[in-house]
């Protein structure tokens, strides 16, 4: 059984209902997409996969165990999120918030150790921030930020990566930039999970994808086998065709023009 | 020295297992207040209705000297000087604890009504109960405090929102100024000049066996605080970031509350509600010291130094009339915050 | 839009229910009838006495401030686009109570018709300052630097009025009357006084109303619709001070009731300014003449001034308020 799943999970917000006995298997070492329509539950299912959200009934499993049961610091050396929304302290330099992933390894006396300062120093260098080590992070422009960012995460050194739509509000140039750092992240040894509203995107770079539709998981496989015209009519109302990408043989989906 | 480059510097401390990160800018800043905050104190223990040169209050302060110095000194000025030191760092505390969790400069105890709670609690001591130190005390802490518990359970909702909080709070310290400006009214009016003078915030006439207890009190609640600032640095990355790295949110957030408010409601059932230097001090100290987020060793400091350094001037400004250090620090608290709006347009313009 | 039209004449019908109320009911209850007469011009007679000398002119001034206090509110709230807003904040009470401070302290005057003027203008002051201080230099009134203009101001003054009401006993005593809100005690004259300003202010009102609707939705956009934005904020500001800084000066600061109002009133009709100003200007004098009322029957004989009320009244409103939406910054 893989390292992070998910056992008939139901969440809900007081009476609605956004994930219904859900069931997902992470594939450890894979880079996996979950997408879907907007408000089809695939942030929800992110985060409660990352113990961000309690489900009501069911149970997410770490490593053989109820995620629950570990505390909350030893989830965190295990598995990385980097939030939709996070809020960068005022006048906080680049070092310092990437420092900041250092957390679940730190303690009262041990606030900077060798192991937090190389830690940090890969993590930038990974990211290509090294750079803008000094620079304040609301001087930087919307990709450099979200690297940093994704800096922070790195920092922590987890097996396991959630990324909550990291290309948001970048620009394509960046978005690409963001996705290759992800593949980059993947192919050294970590289970990247990415929750991604470019269909295109996730086809190309996932290894494993999850598509969902109104809280359940309508398909599970790999792009091929998944992406299908007939799917995408049916999950996302949209009529396409559905070819070969041209640089990554991976399937590529080009929405068909209403006469 | 560091392999990363911070952007400003820092000082790294190694050894046995254990190292730390000092920020140097706001250990400085820390330092320079600190030794302010002494040089305050010293002229306080020196002047007043009886001026006493400074070697006879060092001389005083190493135990050589006796009789009538000795009681000047160590007994009738030295608790109010400590009591300031100690208490103004309380409030600071509390207040960069307050701001950093509701992440809003106005976050503070005093704006969210925990300060008027407390004074709806001496008042009722002392219109119902006497007024005596110890009731007035207590009712003030246990009006605090319950005030805090309200403030708090009707901010609750799947957990606690600083914005909710503080407009919560806010709702909940007007009924309670309703109800203080009743009490006052309704009340014969040497019974309620009394409050007045308590409501203003005072240190005088404070005695060892009234500030000891709680000085002890605050100083262990303040190692509290100094080591959830790694906690509160982590909160301040949002809700979601910090449960990512492993905070247990809710309940750390909980846990400063009370801490904060501890802190608060202790030093105000002493000296009766000091405002506006829970506000004042942490933006003063993330200013000065450029730190991002709170910065508890430069609060504490600078609030130390507030509070001795209005006293000081609240005693002699208009000698022999004495004025409530809460006069002192409402005014130029707000002095400093109009400045510092002033000054950011000038920036932005 | 007939919907709307008949829940203002239903808020009329109450209004006019609660003004008789507020002039029947007191220490002692006088019957409508008697009521009526008194209104009609009987003077003879102990009840109308008391019909005319207290429960007339404490009615009269119950609606027009409150009138005035829901106004400012619903123009502070539209024009911060921060529903949470109340004209308090921008330090109306602060610098009215400062400026009675010292008419009491230093010119030793001793009663409200004395001291009015004396309100009125520190409100005056003291709502520029912190409106000029707290907007300057940035395209908008930004809510946070506002409020916490507000709080600064409000601070420093309060410093001071508590160190003038230490010294001064008298001071003390005068204070104390006048800090909690009340619209008791206060003869037609001080009325007739803050009137003209009120009307001046609720005229101003309608007139940007609709220019309201279009700031609601941003200042670019508004400006894209046509709106003079910077002329529109000029006179959102004068209105406000003229409005709050008139109630205050006649009844005292009196919490809530522009914060609460408006809410209401945006709660029946939408978000439509127009509307939400006519439900305002009924629904308002309505909450203050109740409160009055709940003020003098519950500790009866003694009176509750309405301030008090309504802080008893407004702040579960406001916190409940908080509760239900789905929190946003300031």
């Amino acid at each position: 059984m893989s390292a992070l799943t998910a056992e008939a999970i139901t969440v809900g917000y007081d009476s609605r209902v956004v994930l219904g006995d859900l069931t997902v298997e992470i594939p450890d070492g894979g880079f996996t997409a979950i997408i879907g329509p907007n408000a089809c539950g695939k942030s929800t299912l992110l985060r409660a996969l990352s113990r961000l959200i309690v489900p009501t009934s069911g149970r997410v499993i770490l490593d053989g165990r109820s995620i629950r049961d570990y505390p909350a610091t030893v989830v965190a050396r295990r598995l990385g999120l980097l939030p939709q929304t996070s809020i960068a302290p005022d006048g906080i330099t680049v070092a310092e918030l990437v420092a900041r992933g250092r957390f679940p390894h730190q303690g009262l006396l041990r606030q900077w150790s060798a192991a937090d300062e190389k830690a940090v120093a890969e993590a930038m260098a990974a990211t290509s921030v090294t750079e803008l080590s000094g620079l304040r992070v609301d001087e930087l422009s919307g990709g450099q930020r979200q690297r940093v960012w994704i800096a922070m995460v790195l920092a922590q050194q987890t097996e396991l990566l959630l990324l909550d739509e990291p290309t948001t509000f970048l620009d394509i140039a960046h978005q690409v930039d963001v996705m290759e750092l992800c593949r980059e992240l993947n192919e050294s040894g970590r289970t990247v999970v990415v929750v991604l509203h470019d269909l295109n995107q996730a086809a190309r770079y996932a290894t494993h994808l999850v598509v969902m539709d109104r809280g359940t998981i309508v398909a599970t496989g790999t792009p091929a086998e998944v992406i299908t015209e007939q799917l995408v009519r049916e999950v996302f109302g949209l009529p396409c065709l559905v070819i070969q990408d041209p640089e990554s043989g991976t399937p590529m989906i080009v929405p068909r023009v209403r006469r | 020295m560091s392999g990363v480059d911070f952007g400003h510097r820092v000082a790294i401390i190694r050894g046995r297992g254990m190292s730390l990160r000092i920020h140097r800018r706001a250990v400085l800043v820390s330092l320079l207040f600190a030794v302010a905050t002494v040089a305050v104190s010293l002229v306080t223990l020196a002047t007043g209705d009886f001026e006493l040169g400074l070697d006879r209050v060092i001389g005083a302060l190493l135990g050589r000297e006796t009789g009538i110095v000795h009681l000047v000194v160590m007994e009738w000025r030295m608790p109010r000087v400590v009591a300031a030191i100690v208490f103004g760092a309380a409030l600071a505390v509390s207040g960069a604890i307050f701001q950093s969790i509701t992440r809003n400069p106005l976050g503070s105890p005093d704006v969210m009504g925990f300060s008027t709670g407390a004074y709806t609690g001496a008042l009722v001591a002392i219109v119902f109960g006497g007024g005596s130190f110890v009731v007035t005390a207590t009712g003030s802490l246990v009006g605090g405090l319950l005030t805090a518990a309200l403030v708090y359970l009707f901010a609750y909702r799947r957990g606690v929102q600083g914005f909710r909080l503080i407009i919560v709070g806010i709702g909940i310290g007007a009924m309670l100024e309703s109800v203080n400006s009743w009490l006052i009214l309704r009340s014969k009016l040497e019974v309620v000049r009394t409050a007045a003078i308590w409501g203003a915030g005072s240190l005088g006439g404070v005695r060892w066996e009234q500030v000891l207890p709680a000085i002890i009190v605050v100083v262990a609640l303040l190692c509290f605080g100094i080591a959830a600032a790694r906690r509160l640095s982590a909160m301040e990355l949002g809700d979601d970031a910090a449960s990512a790295l492993g905070v247990n949110v809710n309940r750390s957030r909980l846990l400063l509350v009370l801490l904060g408010v501890s802190l608060t409601a202790l030093v105000t059932a002493v000296t009766g509600p000091i405002v506006f230097l829970a506000l004042a001090a942490p933006q003063i100290a993330r200013r000065l010291s450029r730190s991002s987020g709170v910065a508890l060793l430069p609060s504490a400091a600078i609030g130390a130094f507030l509070l001795a350094a209005c006293d000081l001037v609240g005693q002699r400004l208009f000698a022999p009339l004495a004025i409530p250090v809460g006069i002192i620090t409402v005014t130029v608290g707000g002095a400093y915050l109009v400045w510092l709006l002033v000054h950011e347009i000038r920036r932005t313009v | 839009m007939t919907r709307r039209l008949l829940g203002l004449l239903a808020a009329l019908v109450a209004l006019t229910v609660v003004v008789v109320a507020s002039i029947a009911v007191g220490t002692r209850f006088i019957e409508p009838s008697v009521v009526i007469n008194a209104l009609l011009g009987e003077t003879r007679g102990e009840e109308a006495i008391i019909v005319h000398s207290l429960r007339i002119p404490r009615t009269v001034l119950g609606i027009v401030a409150g009138v005035a206090l829901g106004v400012a509110g619903a123009l502070i709230q539209a024009l911060t686009r921060n529903p949470l807003a109340d004209s308090g904040i921008l330090g109306v009470n602060a610098g009215a109570t400062f400026a009675v401070a010292i008419g009491v302290s230093v010119f030793g005057i001793g009663s409200i018709t004395g001291y009015l003027w004396f309100a009125f203008v520190g409100a005056l002051l003291v709502t520029v300052a912190v409106y000029v201080i707290g907007s300057a230099g940035r395209r908008s009134a930004d809510p946070i630097t506002l409020t916490l203009a507000g709080v600064a101001i409000a601070a420093v003054l309060s410093g001071v009025t508590t160190a003038m009401t230490l010294i001064n006993p008298r001071a003390f005593d005068e204070l104390r009357n006048w800090e909690v809100g009340s619209v008791a005690g206060r003869d037609l004259g001080i009325t007739a006084t803050i009137a003209p300003f009120v009307v001046v202010g609720v005229i101003i009102a309608v007139v940007v109303a609709r220019s309201l609707n279009s700031i609601a939705l941003g200042d670019d956009l508004a400006v894209a619709l046509g709106t003079r934005v910077g002329l529109v904020r000029v006179a959102v500001v004068i209105a406000v001070t003229l409005l709050a800084g008139s109630a205050t000066a006649a009844a005292g600061p009196i919490l809530f009731l522009g914060l609460v109002i408006p809410h209401i009133a945006r709660w029946i009709v939408g978000p439509e300014q127009r509307w939400i100003l006519a439900y305002t200007i009924v629904l308002s004098p309505l909450l203050l003449l109740l409160s009055d009322l709940i003020g003098r029957v519950i500790i009866r004989p003694g009176e509750m001034p309405v301030g008090i009320v309504m802080a008893f009244v407004g702040a579960p409103v406001l916190i409940f308020l908080v509760r239900r939406r789905k929190a946003s910054s300031l």
